[in-house]
């Protein structure tokens, strides 16, 4: 065993996202307490590897790499840390992320904790703070043994901290990838056509409190009276009642608006992921443990029917 | 085709949420079928409808409940129920992922569905620890799928309308995020007419793992920030938001 952090990082068209700088000033945190090093590991090319502020970095790319491949990576990432024995392994709680953490747990039998946003060390021993049930509930765990997989929800450290220059040195997959089972066939892209709620400065923005299709026109009707555009958290979209391009969150877009109304919105980890840089927040739920009220600027414990209707006839 | 379907029934977050010891009590909350089941469900019903087969749901029942869910299930249109009489709301993931995987085994299934994630997890999701006990390929995020032969197409969705289609050989578990229509809805009459004709069959756990994580404490979010709440009646209230809005400008 080592007393090192592998991060292992993500990137999509050549770019890293904010999460793998994140993890990176985490990790250099807890080795500067521990001893051990930081360590970025970038699985797959086409993306320039020496931006981190790792004490080292790790590149391993491979013709089966090139596209991200839960299959092919997971096998990378598991080979790896057999070798070299990291004390803790850190993933973002993410698209990619996600379909590995907890496999490599269960392959190695050493324990995982999902929805981390904080990670410290006390006595010698790490505590996990993570987010459950919504964001209603903070655990704090103590994950036992010699290597620890920690996923860590995006967002939850400063991305500066982990940005620098280090040189990566590049290895060879260090497991053959031959006979795998699972194959990129191609790149999704957006679907165009819709107005982009990433572009507006106001949003009125609904959740599953509106209830129906029929009321999302109560939502159209107070936004049109606000100059916004109605955009939605996710459980809207996948119900049909508005298109994937008005979806706020973790696998929809991230909006910074200067205003964003929420009409029935509990405010999951998913969601403020997407939105909680808005310039002014203002929540209506009829739930007042509702997460978004920690996050809002601006909220009332009320119908959103009442309080559109309202707001209608004084607009 | 046999289609397997892993079913979670969680503490509602529509409820408060009151802890005992260091943990939810789960005593005192409602339980509901995880958001994600039911998009899984939907999508295993849609394969078996274009390809044939049968469905078949299954879920660790841990409190006691779990025939409620396998009831709607069945009213969506999975064929059989199966529940693994684990009766331990404690059981952490692992240990739960190592007696469905146990028991999906004994079903032989050529796909499995899971939901992509339930909100109580604390030491990651099920559906990738399901294949990895079982040595099968995991896609998780997933929003469409289609099988043809000893294949299945799907989509992953990655943020902002990315994603990326990949073909797996079967057998393989999906982690679904949405099913690729709206979930149908089942009518209370169905579902109760369902229960009375339902059998459901049982299974004792077998395998035993554990999460290696030890809990120190479960409470609500300690408050750094909050809302600036807004009082009094819906009227009040949104006659001070346009208020608000109009001061700053943006109505
Ligand atoms: C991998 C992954 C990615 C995800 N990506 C996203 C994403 O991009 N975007 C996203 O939003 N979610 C995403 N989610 C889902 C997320 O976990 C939550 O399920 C979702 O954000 C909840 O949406 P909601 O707040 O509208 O619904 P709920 O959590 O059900 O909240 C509805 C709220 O409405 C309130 N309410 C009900 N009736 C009324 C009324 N009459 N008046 C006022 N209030 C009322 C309730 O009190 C409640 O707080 C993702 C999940 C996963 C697993
Ligand atoms: N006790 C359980 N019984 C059946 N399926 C489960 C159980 N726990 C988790 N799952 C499956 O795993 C998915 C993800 O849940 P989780 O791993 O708890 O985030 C759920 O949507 C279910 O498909």
């Amino acid at each position: 065993m080592s007393n090192d952090v592998f991060v292992i990082t993500e990137h999509m068209d050549g770019k890293f996202s904010d999460v793998s700088f994140e993890m990176v000033g985490k990790a250099k945190e807890l080795t500067s307490a521990w001893g051990g090093q930081a360590v970025a590991v970038v699985v797959g090319g086409g993306a320039a590897s020496n931006i981190f502020a790792s004490d080292a970095t790790i590149h391993v790319d491979d013709a089966a790499l090139s596209q991200f491949n839960p299959e092919a990576y997971g096998k990378v990432i598991e080979a790896l840390v057999k070798e070299k024995s990291p004390r803790l392994v850190m993933f973002g709680w993410t698209a990619m992320g996600m379909d590995i953490a907890a496999w490599l747990s269960a392959r190695t039998g050493k324990p995982c904790v999902a929805y981390a946003r904080d990670l410290c060390i006390e006595n010698n021993a790490l505590i996990v703070n993570s987010q459950v049930y919504g964001g209603k509930m903070i655990a704090e765990v103590a994950p036992e043994g010699d290597m620890v997989i920690v996923a860590c929800l995006a967002g939850s450290f400063a991305v500066e901290a982990g940005q620098g220059s280090t040189a990566a040195t590049q290895i060879a997959s260090p497991v053959a990838l031959v006979g795998l089972k699972t194959k990129f066939v191609e790149a999704i892209k957006p679907a165009g056509g819709d107005v982009d709620i990433t572009a507006q400065a106001k949003l009125v923005s609904i959740g599953r409190g509106i209830g129906s299709k029929d009321n999302v026109e109560l939502a159209e009707e107070l936004a049109q009276k606000l100059g916004a555009t109605v955009s939605s958290s996710r459980p809207v979209v996948d119900a049909g009642w508005l298109p994937r391009t008005r979806q706020v969150g973790k696998s929809g877009l991230k909006v910074k608006p200067k205003l964003y109304l929420m009409l029935g919105i509990s405010g999951a980890p998913e969601h403020l992921e997407g939105m909680k840089s808005a310039e002014l927040i203002i929540a209506v739920n009829t739930d007042k443990k509702a997460p978004i009220f920690n996050v809002a600027h601006y909220g009332a414990t009320a119908d959103l029917f009442e309080v559109a209707e309202a707001m209608l006839e004084l607009l | 085709m046999n289609i397997v379907v892993a079913i979670k029934h969680i503490p509602s977050i529509a409820d408060d949420l009151p802890v005992k010891g260091n943990n939810v009590d789960f005593d005192s909350v409602d339980f509901v079928l995880n958001e994600f089941d039911e998009q899984s469900i939907e999508q295993a019903v849609l394969v078996k409808e274009a390809v044939g087969g049968t469905v078949t749901v299954v879920g660790v029942d841990v409190i006691g409940e779990l025939d409620n869910v396998l009831h709607l299930a069945l009213a969506k249109g999975a064929d059989k129920a199966v529940k693994i009489t684990g009766d331990d709301p404690a059981a952490d993931s692992h240990q739960q992922a190592k007696w469905l995987a146990e028991a999906i085994k004994g079903l032989s299934p050529n796909i499995v569905f899971a939901g992509v994630q339930a909100s109580n997890d604390l030491d990651g999701q099920i559906g990738p620890m399901i294949a990895a006990y079982l040595d099968m390929p995991y896609i998780g995020g997933v929003s469409s799928v289609e099988v043809s032969d000893h294949t299945a197409t799907v989509n992953k969705e990655f943020a902002g309308g990315f994603g990326a289609k990949y073909s797996v050989s079967l057998p393989m578990v999906v982690g679904v995020q949405a099913a690729s229509k709206p979930p149908r809805y089942a009518p209370i009459s169905k579902v109760r007419q369902v229960a009375q004709m339902a059998t459901i069959e049982k299974v004792a756990p077998s395998g035993g793992v554990s999460s290696g994580l030890s809990f120190k404490k479960m409470a609500p979010p300690v408050v750094t920030g909050h809302a600036e709440m807004i009082g009094g009646s819906s009227k009040e209230v949104a006659a001070k938001i346009v208020e608000l809005l109009k001061s700053k400008g943006l109505a």
